[in-house]
């Protein structure tokens, strides 16, 4: 028989309904039976992902990361590309879809997460390697489907100083008793901002964040798509409600406009279709 | 000028040279009228003109179009197709099903990711041999760092049914002696005669043609976006059509644990108990 191996998930089946799942058991812990009532969802989420219930501090810590990601915020790209959805009438999944599929960038996205945290996993905490590494040129891989970023993961593009809610943010998880790369970032702070040229940015704190949780850059990436999507819902959902003519068109510059169409242009393409 | 002040010029407006709609008046494609310039090319080679900015030969199109046709199967087994299918049994919409799986068909051991790294290397290898260098030397340099070429072996089976139809088409068309698609068979010939014993699949095929064709290997991966697409429908449509969940059901028994034993939430976590 054909089979779905998983480490994570086990089903009996209920004695009358081979596709009804008598008891789940995530990783060994019975999901209906006892972690719905005595566990929360940050610590059923930490469990998925780890494997293992999450300590205390760690439980505080991914709450604080989620609530830090779940409202980026209607200017980012992510929740833009939602709203776009949601402005026209598209259906819940596309908007959805469109938030992930935004943001899952190299530039302000879950693949800049990623970078990120291998750039972490490369370095550590010895901070030579770090402003080596950060003072290095972007290179653009003509063989990754990831287009390069531009500037080093973690950090500000367009920043002028770290702004106070990446800040905020910093200070708090930081101070949980759990998060060593995040306490390590914040001392360095300043001295990594010097090597990158650019202020640390939400995504840098998120990085270190998730290596605190013990999280692989692969796992990292997926969270941060996950922790996200609240805010692109919501504002997905407003924007519906507002209607269209609420919502920015923008104006277009075109470089290279033919023009209207004349008598002459006309004829000559009606030409040029009789020849090909 | 750099930063938010950079930011500011771009608010509000987009500068471009690759087209606007004038509403109820015209359309501008690439500086091109669509309703006039354009109105006789087919949906493929507009496609194709939208990502390079060029035209290919009456005789090229007639490849690409086949490049496109003879790599859309109505499977609903293959796991990009699957996702359309499982979309119309769970009753989801066909875009959304379709949609997803074409983003689901950017696999690295199969789809996009492969096709930009097949594309990437012929043209590089290609450049470098003219340059002198030798091709078997490259093919080991290319495996060692990569663990694989793209457009080499398949996961399920070792030869690839499309490569004697298309050549078909190719060689009827005259275009057969192009020299990326020679370098591509012979990548072919190291492989089978080294340890690897890796046939040439539909991607190493697809990306040297194109590269023949003029294409970069960013051109060829985005042109390549719809290259499963037309079997796709089917598969969803097939499954909506019959009741709903009846497209491979899975029963419990196919789950086959892995995982750790059962386990007591409280007992395994005295931290989270003591914070309640």
């Amino acid at each position: 028989m054909e089979t779905i191996y998983t480490r994570i998930w086990q089903e009996q089946a209920e004695p009358d309904n081979a596709f009804a799942a008598l008891s789940c058991h995530c990783h060994g812990y019975d999901v209906y039976g006892e972690l719905l009532a005595q566990a929360s969802w940050i610590e059923y989420l930490f469990l998925l992902f780890r494997g293992e219930a999450p300590t205390k501090q760690h439980a505080r810590l991914l709450e604080g990361l989620a609530i830090a990601l779940a409202n980026p915020g209607p200017r980012d790209a992510s929740v833009h590309a939602a709203m776009c959805g949601g402005v026209g009438g598209s259906t819940s999944a596309s908007c959805l879809m469109a938030a992930l599929a935004v943001g899952a960038g190299a530039s302000g996205g879950a693949r800049e997460v990623f970078n990120a945290m291998q750039d972490w996993q490369a370095r550590g905490t010895d901070l030579a390697l770090w402003q080596s590494g950060l003072a290095e040129k972007q290179v653009n891989d003509l063989a990754d489907v990831w287009p390069a970023a531009g500037h080093p993961a973690g950090f500000d593009p367009y920043g002028v100083r770290c702004t106070t809610p990446v800040l905020q943010t910093l200070a708090h998880l930081a101070a949980l008793d759990c998060a060593p790369s995040l306490g390590w970032l914040q001392a360095n702070r300043a001295a990594l901002e010097i090597a990158a040229g650019l202020p640390l940015a939400m995504v840098g704190v998120a990085a270190a964040a998730l290596r605190d949780l013990g999280c692989t850059p692969e796992q990292g990436e997926m969270l941060f798509l996950l922790l996200r999507l609240p805010g692109a819902a919501v504002h997905a959902l407003e924007q519906r409600d507002s209607g269209y003519k609420n919502f920015p068109f923008f104006r277009i510059e075109l470089e290279n406009d033919p023009g209207p169409v004349t008598a002459s242009t006309q004829h000559a393409a009606n030409s040029d279709g009789e020849k090909a | 000028m750099n930063g938010p002040k950079l930011l500011e010029e771009y608010v509000g407006r987009l500068s471009t040279s690759m087209g606007a709609f004038f509403p109820g008046e015209r359309v501008v494609f690439r500086g091109q009228n669509l309703f006039t310039s354009l109105k006789d090319l087919d949906w493929l080679e507009l496609y194709l003109y939208g990502i390079s900015g060029r035209r290919y030969s009456s005789q090229q199109m007639r490849v690409l179009h086949v490049l496109w046709t003879h790599n859309s199967y109505p499977d609903a087994r293959l796991w990009n197709n699957r996702v359309a299918a499982l979309a119309g049994t769970a009753r989801s919409t066909g875009p959304l099903g379709i949609s997803a799986a074409i983003a689901v068909s950017e696999a690295k051991i199969y789809g996009g990711a492969s096709q930009l790294r097949c594309s990437e290397f012929l043209t590089r290898a290609k450049k470098l041999v003219d340059d002198g260098a030798d091709l078997e030397a490259l093919v080991r340099a290319e495996i060692k760092e990569k663990r694989g070429i793209g457009g080499y072996g398949r996961p399920i089976i070792s030869t690839d049914e499309r490569i004697a139809p298309i050549m078909v088409i190719v060689r009827e068309q005259g275009l057969e002696n192009g020299p990326h698609l020679k370098l591509a068979f012979e990548v072919e010939r190291i492989l089978l005669q080294g340890r690897w014993r890796w046939h040439m699949n539909s991607v190493g095929l697809t990306a040297a043609l194109c590269a023949d064709f003029g294409m970069s290997p960013l051109e060829y991966y985005l042109g390549a976006v719809p290259v499963f697409l037309a079997g796709m429908p089917p598969c969803y449509l097939d499954a909506a059509d019959k009741p709903e969940g009846q497209l491979f059901p899975l029963p419990c028994r196919m789950l086959s644990y892995e995982g750790v034993p059962h386990r007591r939430w409280h007992a395994a976590n005295p931290a989270i108990q003591a914070a309640e």
